[in-house]
Formats: structure tokens, sequence, C-alpha cells
């Protein structure tokens, strides 16, 4: 007697802890296999574009913290830039230097962020992810010790940052930055070669070149699959064309890949640090902007290296004192365009751990 | 390493006049404008051609200019390190615009969040619909005379969509 099968849908999220937020994914098994997979999202989308709209230039830099709120900095830091290349406004060098540092040690914060939940996805639970939050969490101690906040910073203007560093800043930091290298080890021991991450990540949410570059895929995704693309050497902003640092790329496209890249990107960003810590230049950190700022008509697309991807401003101005138009070009979005193609074939388990490497984070995704 | 190099408007137009006949429609500094109906085979040029290589699709935005929508695509090539932005517009009565998923699997999503926020309607995309907010929703929140819809129809919430409309009906915004 033949066996009558039929397909089973199962929803996952979006109250789950595996999908990083309210993220929802519907997928469609046969068996144990996924035939179809379908990304539901919205849940946290609060209209940004259309408020940023109605506020002035100055007052969206906190918009900005609130959408990818584990890398605060880099949000503010891509939307003053932009605006600052609308306006033609000259940063002075300290402020450069200073972004910089700030942007690197978000990536840190984050890369540990999505690192930690990566390995708890793959079943590693706990216990790497706290390694990770030690160091994460005396990253976000210098944020607090600079402009009084941990998560959503503010701290970018546009034409500089808002506060100078604090004089007990910077021995902190040098303790930190001796110290990073050998925590990184201690992971690298930890996790690099550990048998059970292999097993679970090697060969999973394969991703290839061809896909990574006609998917808009960016940031560690797109460097996960082999392609050398880091928009702080292609297309240097602040000072990074002063620095000297390489880019860590992978060659399967899989989620162990992914990680890896991520991983040494941790060391490349401390090695940054180090260099901007020791170019840091005396002078102002905040070049006088009007208050009531003005750009001339015009538009501009403005884009940087966040730590999940390239994150892009598109700001049309008709010369008013808010944005005509206020479109974010989100890197957690865009790689989920791909998701489908990644997840389709494999296990629920599988999609899991694929999910966790893409590092989403759904504030940013549903703006 | 040098900064990414920005093909300006006449430069890129004559390359695609070279590809594709009659497709311009203006041409700016920075930017050119095509005419819809060529715009598939225009940006399937611009992916192919070697010289121009714009495998890339680095973003796709819209904008509402009252009279008109425009939509943006901002193009790269990651192998010779410049960038392009080419424009379509959509009439504001009827938007539409042809759907550029079969050549940037990157579009899908972002076109699906024009078509939420901005109402204009992709023709071609496999999966046309709202993204983030939810089927039924009143209107398009991002065109600049979201405030005032035709019709008397307010816009925003008026109940939560799962409510049931008859317990409420009168209840709110004077219905």
């Amino acid at each position: 007697m033949a066996i009558k099968t039929e397909p089973l849908v199962v929803n996952i999220g979006p109250q789950h802890p595996s999908t990083h937020g309210v993220f929802r994914m519907r997928v469609t098994l046969d068996g144990e296999r996924i035939i179809d997979a379908e990304m539901i999202v919205g849940y946290l989308h609060r209209s940004m574009e259309k408020l940023a709209e109605e506020r002035t230039w100055t007052q969206n830099i906190p918009f900005t913290d609130r959408m990818d709120y584990l890398a605060a900095m880099t949000g503010n830091l891509s939307y003053c830039i932009a605006v600052e290349r609308l306006a033609g406004i000259e940063v002075p060098e300290r402020a450069q230097y200073l972004r910089v540092i700030f942007a690197e040690l978000q990536r840190i914060a984050s890369h540990a962020m999505a690192n930690g939940t990566f390995v708890n996805d793959c079943g590693a639970w706990q216990t790497p992810l706290f390694y990770m939050f030690r160091e994460r969490e005396k990253v976000l101690d210098l944020f607090e010790m600079t402009c009084g906040a941990r998560l959503t910073l503010n701290y970018m203007r546009i034409g500089g940052v808002a506060f100078d560093l604090p004089d007990e800043f910077l021995p902190q930091l040098r303790s930190l930055l001796d110290e990073l290298p050998d925590r990184f080890g201690e992971y690298e021991d930890l996790l690099i070669d550990n048998e059970i991450l292999l097993m679970r990540s090697r060969g999973i949410g394969v991703l290839s070149p061809e896909l990574a570059m006609n998917a808009s895929m960016s940031g560690p995704m797109l460097r996960g699959s082999g392609i050398v693309w880091d928009i702080r050497k292609a297309d240097p902003y602040c000072v990074y064309d002063r620095m000297d640092f390489d880019i860590p790329v992978g060659h399967t496209g899989d989620c162990y890949d992914r990680f890896v890249v991520r991983m040494e990107e941790l060391r490349q960003s401390v090695r940054i640090i180090e260099q901007a810590v020791e170019q840091l230049p005396p002078g102002s950190h905040l070049a006088d902007v009007p208050l009531n700022l003005r750009p001339p008509k015009g538009e501009i697309y403005s884009r940087i290296e966040s730590p999940k991807g390239e994150l892009g401003f598109y700001l049309v101005s008709d010369g008013g004192p808010e944005p005509y138009r206020f479109h974010v070009r989100s890197p957690s979005l865009l790689n989920l365009s791909a998701l489908r193609e990644m997840v389709v074939g494999q296990t629920v388990a599988d999609a899991i751990v694929t999910l966790g490497s893409i590092d989403i984070n759904v504030g940013e995704v549903d703006r | 390493m040098a900064a990414t190099t920005r093909i300006g408007g006449a430069q890129l137009a004559e390359h695609i006049e070279a590809g594709v006949a009659d497709a311009i429609e203006e041409t700016a500094e920075d930017w050119v404008l095509v005419r819809p109906e060529r715009l598939v085979e225009v940006m399937t040029f611009l992916r192919d051609d070697r010289e121009l290589d714009a495998r890339y699709l680095n973003a796709l935005s819209g904008v509402d200019h009252f009279d008109y929508f425009e939509i943006v695509y901002h193009l790269s090539s990651l192998s010779h390190n410049h960038e392009m932005t080419v424009k379509v517009r959509a009439d504001h009565d009827e938007p539409e615009a042809p759907s550029v998923v079969s050549v940037w699997h990157g579009a899908h999503l972002q076109e699906r969040e024009i078509y939420d926020l901005l109402g204009v309607n992709f023709s071609g995309h496999p999966n046309m619909k709202r993204i983030f907010l939810w089927e039924g929703f009143p209107g398009h929140p991002l065109r600049k005379d979201y405030m005032a819809m035709p019709g008397g129809q307010s816009p925003g919430l008026r109940r939560f969509p799962k409510e049931d409309p008859e317990q409420w009906a009168g209840e709110f915004r004077g219905d």
C-alpha cells in the first residue's frame, strides 16, 4: 500500500529566541526537508522614514540609533556622513579619528554579539555567549564614559562628535586593547576547531558568490562567500585610508565561513583602533554647523561599512530644514534577500543556524 | 586604495545609447532617466556590459514628487569600483514601473518595500504584496499626501487588524 504524504507548514516566530527579535519565518516541510520558506517581517516597523521627513536634519540622528540598536554608532555615523556630504561640511581631523575609534569599538561589540548568539544557535548554550558579552560589556563601559549611554548612543553630530574624550578614556581603552587579542585567542581555542561547531555549521546555508552579489548581500555575508569587498577600503570615509588592515574572506560561503570572517574582523578592528589612537591629533571635535541646517537642494546616496554590511542613506533635500526624503538602505533587510535560496533543502535546525549566521537586527530590518 | 569613481550622467547615457537605442528620456549631471518600457532591457545591458559591469544593486529607493514617483537605482561594479545612478518615473495616479527582479535578485524585497510604503506597483514582480504593513492597511504612508487621502478615508489605524469591526463601530475617529 502506498503511503500518502503531504507537506507540513511550520511557523517559526515571531516570538522565538532563535529569530533574534520579532522575525517570522514560515517554512513548508516535506518530511524533514524544507521545500519552501517565506519570511514575514514588519512586527517592529516604526515608520522612521515618515517620521524623519517631519523633523530637522539634526533631530533625525537619534532615529538612527534605534535602527540597528546593537550598532548605534555606525548608524549615527552613516547618517552624519551623508548629511555632511550633502551640505558640504568639513569635519575636524580629531573628530574623524574619534569616529573611527568608536565605529571600530562598535564593530567589536556587534560582532561579539553576532558570534555569541550564532554559537548559541548551534547548540553551545550560553557559555560562549557570556564570554563574548564580557568583552562587549567593557566596550559599552567606554561608550557610557564618553556619552552617557550604552545602547542608544546619539554620539555623532553633523560636523563631528558630541563630546571629546574624558581623561580616563585612553588609559582604559589601552588596557582593553592589550587584553582583547588574548581573549580572542581564547574564543578561537574554544570554538574554531570545535567539533560540534564544525559539524553544525560547515556546509550549511551555502551562499554562492554569484548569488551573494546578485542579491545585494553585503558585509560578512559577501566576504564569507569569497568576495573581497569592504567599503572601508574600496570607498574610504573618515580616515580609513590611513589605516592598515586586512579584509578576511571565506572560501565556501557557508555559516562557518561567516563566523570565521567575523572572528577575524574582531582582530582587525583592534589593529585599526591601535593605529587611530597612536595618530590621534589634538584639536576641535566638532565643526561649527548652523543649528538650523538647510543643505542645498539636491540628493545623495552615501554608504559606510557597518558591522552588518553596507549601511547607506539616500537623502533628498529641497533646501528646507527637514529632509524631503530619508531612505535607509538597510543591510539587515537585504541580507535576508537570499534566505529562501539558502534554507531550501535543509532541515529546520539548519535553517535556524543559517538565520543566526546572517546576523540580522530586526530593528534595522523593519525600521 | 582609490575611492569609488562615479560615472556621470552624460557618460552613462552615451554607453546606454550604444547598447540600447532610444531608451534615454533625460540626462543630468549624476544620473540618467530611462523610459519605463525600456528599463529591464537597459538594466540587463548595464549588468552584462563588461565595461560598466553593474552587477551590484546598492539601493533602490522611491521618492514622491507630487506629480510623479521617481524610482532611483544606485548601481555599482565591485570589480571596477565605480558607481552610477539610473532613474525611472511613474505616473502619480496609477503608479506602475517594471520590476527588475529578473536582473537583480536583491531588488525583490526593496520593490516590495516601495510598493508597501509608496504604492508603486512593479509589474512582473513574483510576489507583489506588502512587506511591513498588513494587507488592508489604508493608504501608503510615505506618500506626501498621506494625511489627506481621497474619498474621505482617514489614514492609519482605525482598529487593530484582527479586532472585530462590529464591536468598535462608531467608537473611534467619529465614524
